[in-house]
């Protein structure tokens, strides 16, 4: 028998000591962390970056299998006693000594979890982990040159990509509303100084908005550079644009963190199959906060339709998307992003 | 049945008004709930695991009779938590609202022989719903005694003092055969065989062949030498559990004073006459805080009946709103020590085991006598 095949075999038995609980649930009250378990963090440190953004400092456990450049983690947090899950880019190098990852948060209005994470959480708490996941990276062959063109806190999956280093020739064109809002300002200015970054700092209550017909003068090659842009809605949508304009599309990374457009149509009865939960939904609100509202455990991520993390199977019935007004029909294996969709009708979700 | 309805000084206007006033108690422990709450089910299922870990170690040297009694007595309180303060109340969905998959209603399984999606649906749907409607809800005599003077006697209710003091000592038996619905599943061939039927009935067996295998084989072999003297602990706490489980249940809707409805009673009914019924049928036990936690808070059984999906823990600040609408209402609150409300459950028993007597003479008169034979 294999050492595997005995482990398992010796699981078994230790399920038959603890059950009706598994004895994960036993070993979870002495070690969270250890290998084996669900993916968890303990937070060990938050620094505050500006009046409304913190850096957590947050070890693993065991089974984090680390992260490239770029890419964002879904992270689960107890506010208020309620488990809220949101997805954050992680801002730490890849190749951090200790182990230990950041995420940097910045709390924007109404919203819960960032609120608790930049004011409120202490250091201790244990946080529920994804692992790392997302597209917005650099690829295995480093680009010649790079722009980097960022706003407000889509400066944070940048910030990872900077901090690995590896490139010869960055310019970052970054805009905040003043100098104090510019998360990282200390970082950025030091990487200037030791001539790792080209930094355009644009401070939008002062300077206005950036026009993207400016890049001309601001980065006169910006057209040969691979670019990764994150940020509001207005300014990616206004670089996709712009790149496509000039034929380039095709060298535009982007990274949302809002969903851009609202479809609503219809809504209908919604039934969640496994709960035997039946309620009334309208045709604006995503199925996701329908199920939280009806007690039903969703699963839930960013809930803004990038991260996948809540995606459920539609079992009967149609469902709308949000950001594009499309219509999804259920089928066998369909399953659907929960946070941008609403009811088209009735329907039922396997939860 | 009660003879004098003890409602009857109510306007309809004044039941739906008492609803309100209800409706208001509910939405303000909702608002409210938040991460005490939630540290309180983390703290005790965190003691509760704790408790049993060490327990089942220490019965390892159960041969040993200090080690014996301490073990089984901390068994025994391990698994009445379980059952009580955490596993019926998680399974009620008091809980869910933390979005914890680990500590949620449709995940949870508990330290009992039926399996919590049977026992969700006899409960939380049958009894909560129909809560001492006679021919309805099955907690209700669990269908083998007889509770109340309308009932009609059967010379087989002479024996119910006896049939509840054996339901008591295996009461996880009893609640799986009765969320199974066995009398009723195993009268006719039809519903013998009915392949629903038997799936939840397999079910049952798988939960208990596990549960057996953990407490009679899996724990006395790991003891070794201690074999037998660990097999007659976890016997012992399963038991200490049962007798403690089915009396704080019977406390909760069998003592004096306790009203029972008839099945047309309920037609209809809004939500003021579903709370009043809540509130006119069932009986709180008075006690300590730890006495509260090891009822599971059922010693809050009105206010647990009023709102049985809100946080446990709430409930005792619950009961002091709760027992002044009862005053305001003029309605009988129905609350004693745990001795006196057993005593009166059991009483009741008794009585009912015999006919009723003609003409209907006092019952206290009758009382005595029984008591003295």
């Amino acid at each position: 028998m294999t050492s595997a095949a005995l482990r398992s075999r010796a699981w078994k038995l230790l399920e038959l000591v603890t059950t009706p609980l598994l004895p994960s649930d036993y070993l979870d009250l002495l070690s969270p962390l250890r290998a084996g378990a669900d993916l968890r963090g303990r937070i060990e440190a938050v620094h505050q970056e500006t009046d409304s953004a913190a850096t957590i400092v947050i070890r693993p456990g065991k089974g984090w299998r680390g992260h490239v450049a770029g890419q964002y983690i879904r992270i689960g947090v107890d506010v208020d006693g309620v488990r809220l899950w949101r997805a954050y880019s992680v801002t730490s190098p890849t190749s951090r000594a200790d182990g230990r990852i950041t995420i940097t948060v910045k709390a924007i209005p109404d919203g819960k979890v960032s609120h608790h994470l930049v004011h409120r959480v202490q250091p201790g708490t244990v946080v529920h982990l994804d692992q790392a996941t997302g597209e917005f990276v650099l690829p295995a062959a480093k680009p010649a040159k790079v722009l980097y063109l960022t706003a407000g806190s889509g400066i944070t999956p940048v910030m990872g990509m900077l901090r690995d280093g590896g490139l010869s020739d960055v310019v970052m064109v970054h805009s905040a509303p003043r100098a104090e809002d510019v998360i990282f300002r200390k970082d950025l200015h030091d990487l200037v100084a030791d001539k790792a970054l080209t930094l355009v700092e644009r401070h939008t209550d002062t300077d206005g908005v950036l026009d993207l017909a400016e890049l001309e003068t601001l980065v006169p090659d910006w057209a040969e550079r691979e670019t990764w842009a994150c940020g509001p809605t207005g300014l990616l949508d206004a670089a996709e644009e712009h790149w496509a304009s000039r034929g380039i599309a095709d060298r535009l990374h982007t990274e949302r963190f809002r969903p851009s457009v609202v479809v609503a149509g219809d809504g209908g009865e919604v039934t969640f199959g496994k709960t035997g939960k039946t309620v009334e939904a309208d045709g604006a609100t995503p199925l996701l906060d329908v199920g939280e509202q009806a007690g039903v455990l969703m699963p839930s991520g960013c809930r803004m339709g990038i991260c996948f993390g809540c995606v459920t199977p539609l079992k009967a019935g149609a469902v709308r998307d949000l950001r594009t007004g499309e219509i999804t029909e259920a089928e066998d294996g369909v399953l659907v992003q929960t946070c941008v969709s609403a009811a088209a009708g009735p329907c039922e979700l396997e939860r | 049945m009660t003879a004098i309805d003890p409602t009857a000084h109510l306007t309809d206007e004044q039941i739906e008004d008492l609803g309100r006033e209800l409706d208001a108690i509910r939405d303000e422990v909702i608002a409210s709930r938040g991460e005490k709450d939630a540290a309180y089910i983390r703290k005790v299922i965190s003691v509760q695991r704790k408790l049993e870990l060490t327990s089942r170690g220490i019965l390892l040297f159960s041969l040993f009779p200090p080690a014996w009694l301490i073990g089984t007595a901390g068994l025994s309180v391990a698994k009445i938590l379980e059952n009580m303060e955490i596993g019926h109340n998680v399974l009620h969905g008091q809980w869910d609202w933390m979005r914890d998959p680990k500590i949620h209603s449709t995940t949870w399984e508990w330290d009992h022989v039926s399996p919590a999606d049977q026992w969700k649906h006899s409960h939380n749907e049958l009894h909560h719903t129909y809560t001492n409607v006679i021919g309805k809800d099955n907690d209700l005599g669990y269908g083998i005694m007889r509770v109340d003077e309308d009932q009609r006697w059967h010379p087989m209710h002479l024996g119910q003092p006896l049939w509840n003091f054996i339901n008591a000592c295996f009461f996880e038996y009893g609640i799986a055969a009765y969320d199974l619905e066995l009398g009723k599943n195993l009268r006719t061939k039809k519903r013998r065989k009915d392949p629903e039927f038997r799936a939840r009935a397999r079910a049952v067996g798988r939960k208990i062949r596990r549960q057996v295998l953990k407490d009679y084989v899996v724990h006395p072999l790991l003891s070794g030498p201690s074999f037998l003297t660990t097999l007659a602990a976890t016997f012992t706490a399963n038991l200490v559990r049962n007798l403690w489980s089915h009396s704080v249940i019977m406390c909760g809707h069998f003592p004096e004073g306790v009203a029972v409805f008839e099945r047309r009673s309920i037609k209809g009914e809004t939500r003021g006459q579903w709370y009043l019924r809540q509130m006119m049928g069932s009986a709180n036990i008075s006690g300590s805080k730890v006495m509260h936690i090891m009822t599971g808070n059922l010693s809050h059984q009105i206010e647990h009946h009023l709102f049985p999906d809100l946080p446990s823990n709430r409930y005792a600040e619950v009961a002091v709103k709760v027992k002044a609408l009862f005053e305001k209402y003029e309605l009988e609150y129905v609350s004693g020590s745990l001795p006196k409300q057993v005593f009166s459950a059991w009483h009741k028993v008794f009585r009912l085991s015999l006919p009723n007597r003609k003409p209907k003479v006092k019952a206290p008169a009758r009382e005595k006598e029984l008591v003295a034979a």
